[in-house]
């Protein structure tokens, strides 16, 4: 097992993320860290600011606050490569674009249409099988359910081969057995790769069973620790069981 | 070039291949096709037809401009003019906001209206009138040659931003999180539609363009499962309707593009009729 990746990254921070949009305060002092070759997850309710979150994280909101990457060795790396499977892919469901084309287009500069590259159409086969969808290869993009359009997403979001993955909400919509696939390959990229990932999810169970770090936000953080420590504590209560009662989320 | 003309009339022993005209337009068409088929897959994909529908009508304003300011070749005007247009539309599209179809329906009649006004003033629009459906057997070696060169240009920068136009037709936030520059790439695609539409539409008309882009790709969408299939189909329907369309117009003594454009829309009902029967 690789103790470093390929830049030496160690830490990923979140340093006091504040995000506001027309006088609402949507993220206030967001602070936590995300470490290699592990799985945090970010739990809350509906509207807690999850997605927003990840997408200041990406670097695609404005936001106050900093995010930094730092290496063993405690350096300051400027850029690091972060892969982003989004919650919810809206495309055009008739396009005729297979699942090859979409894969290659991160792979070759040439058009995809004419490729004819064995050694790229081979990789692609093997990030297809390490997800355990090769058989889609031929698939158009609009075809695939929504289990197999995450698989695909997740090897799109592996090449480059990223220092962070991001997922968001990766299984909604999903069933079982797709689900439990998709953590299966995740838990690989963790151990293979030393990769740090963060996972922003709506299901307890699976959060509970693979997550080595829960951050519960609210708007802020309110509790972050092991799974053990969050899901016992008073704020995870609150913030869940109280919701419930009021007809909310869970 | 007297060359490629021995050549032709002695592979086509038509009545038709005759004429010189008829052959001229026949180069023409194979030639303007492929590029209609190449942009048009692109142009479905990133729902365009109405974009391209605005240009092809923003002509008119074109032509008056070059009238209005004495520009002697009216395809100066017309070309700037078309990249101007496709420009602003595009940037008004991408502001997210929920009416930019009213607002692309409002450059597209108001550059007809324009247009219209200028070129009529002293009642002289008659000399426009070949404007309105196009007249491909007037075309000339020259205009061939021009045609040519646009084709082999359109290949090349085609071949340079096929793979982005891909990602962004599926999401462009996606493409955007890849690092990709996405109003880079639409500006240069909307320019090479511009240029292309302008170029043709002396042929073609301002009416019957955006047939000539959209039929050929929509109709490949129907049967193609992927970019290869879709590309390659929607040229070979491209050709095939313009070469078709030109001799029945030939025989029928109809005009050649509107001939061209129903012919495509009859494969475009055919291929309808088959892909949605195969899902």
């Amino acid at each position: 097992m690789a103790s470093e990746n390929g830049c030496g990254l160690c830490k990923i921070q979140i340093n006091n993320i504040s995000v506001k949009r027309g006088g609402e305060v949507l993220l206030s002092d967001v602070s936590f860290h995300l470490h290699c070759g592990e799985l945090t997850a970010v739990i809350g309710v509906n509207g807690a600011g999850k997605t927003t979150l990840v997408k200041s994280i990406l670097g695609e909101i404005r936001h106050e606050g900093q995010v930094t990457f730092e290496s063993h060795h405690g350096e300051k790396i400027s850029k690091i490569t972060i892969g982003y499977v989004p919650q919810h892919l809206d495309f055009d469901k008739s396009a005729p674009i297979s699942v090859e084309d979409f894969l290659l287009v991160g792979r070759t500069n040439s058009p995809v249409c004419f490729n004819r590259k064995r050694k790229l159409s081979q990789e692609l086969d093997n990030a297809l099988e390490s997800v355990g969808c090769l058989e889609l290869k031929k698939r158009r993009l609009g075809e695939l359910s929504g289990g197999e359009l995450q698989r695909v997403m997740l090897v799109n979001a592996l090449h480059p081969l990223p220092e962070l993955l991001i997922l968001d909400e990766p299984v909604s919509g999903v069933d079982v057995a797709g689900s439990e696939q998709f953590y299966k390959a995740i838990m690989n990229l963790k151990k293979n790769y030393h990769m740090a990932i963060a996972i922003v999810s709506h299901d307890l169970g699976i959060v509970k069973e693979y997550a080595d770090n829960v951050v519960l936000i609210n708007k802020t953080v309110l509790k972050s620790g092991t799974a053990q420590d969050v899901f016992g504590s008073p704020e995870f209560k609150q913030t869940f069981f109280s919701v419930a009662e009021g007809g909310g989320d869970k | 070039m007297s060359g490629i003309y021995d050549m032709l009339s002695a592979l086509l022993p038509f009545a038709w291949a005759d004429y010189k005209f008829m052959v001229n337009a026949l180069l023409a068409v194979v030639l303007i096709s492929p590029l209609m088929g190449i942009l048009g897959t692109m142009a479905v994909n990133n729902k365009m037809a109405f974009f391209s529908d605005a240009l092809g009508h923003s002509a008119f304003t074109g032509i008056a401009l070059g009238v209005l300011l004495g520009i002697r070749n009216e395809l100066i005007s017309l070309v700037a003019f078309g990249v101007f247009i496709a420009l602003v539309i595009t940037r008004v599209k991408n502001r997210g906001n929920t009416s930019s179809d009213t607002v692309i329906s409002v450059f597209s009649s108001g550059s007809v209206a324009v247009g219209l006004l200028v070129l009529s003033y002293g009642g002289s629009f008659s000399k426009y009138n070949s404007y309105l459906v196009g007249d491909v057997l007037s075309v000339t070696k020259g205009e061939l040659l021009t045609l040519l060169i646009t084709l082999i240009c359109v290949i090349v920068i085609w071949a340079l931003i096929y793979n982005k136009l891909l990602v962004i037709s599926v999401n462009k936030e996606l493409a955007a999180s890849r690092g990709i520059k996405t109003s880079l790439y639409e500006n240069i695609f909307v320019i090479v539609v511009a240029v292309v539409v302008m170029l043709s539409i002396k042929w073609v008309g301002i009416l019957l363009i955006n047939s000539l882009l959209i039929l050929p790709a929509a109709s490949a969408r129907n049967l193609a499962k992927n970019s290869r299939q879709y590309l390659v189909l929607s040229v070979a329907i491209s050709l095939v309707g313009a070469i078709s369309g030109l001799l029945i117009s030939f025989y029928g003594d109809t005009s050649a593009g509107a001939t061209i454009v129903t012919v495509l829309t009859v494969i475009f009902f055919i291929t309808y009729a088959i892909g949605s029967r195969k899902k």
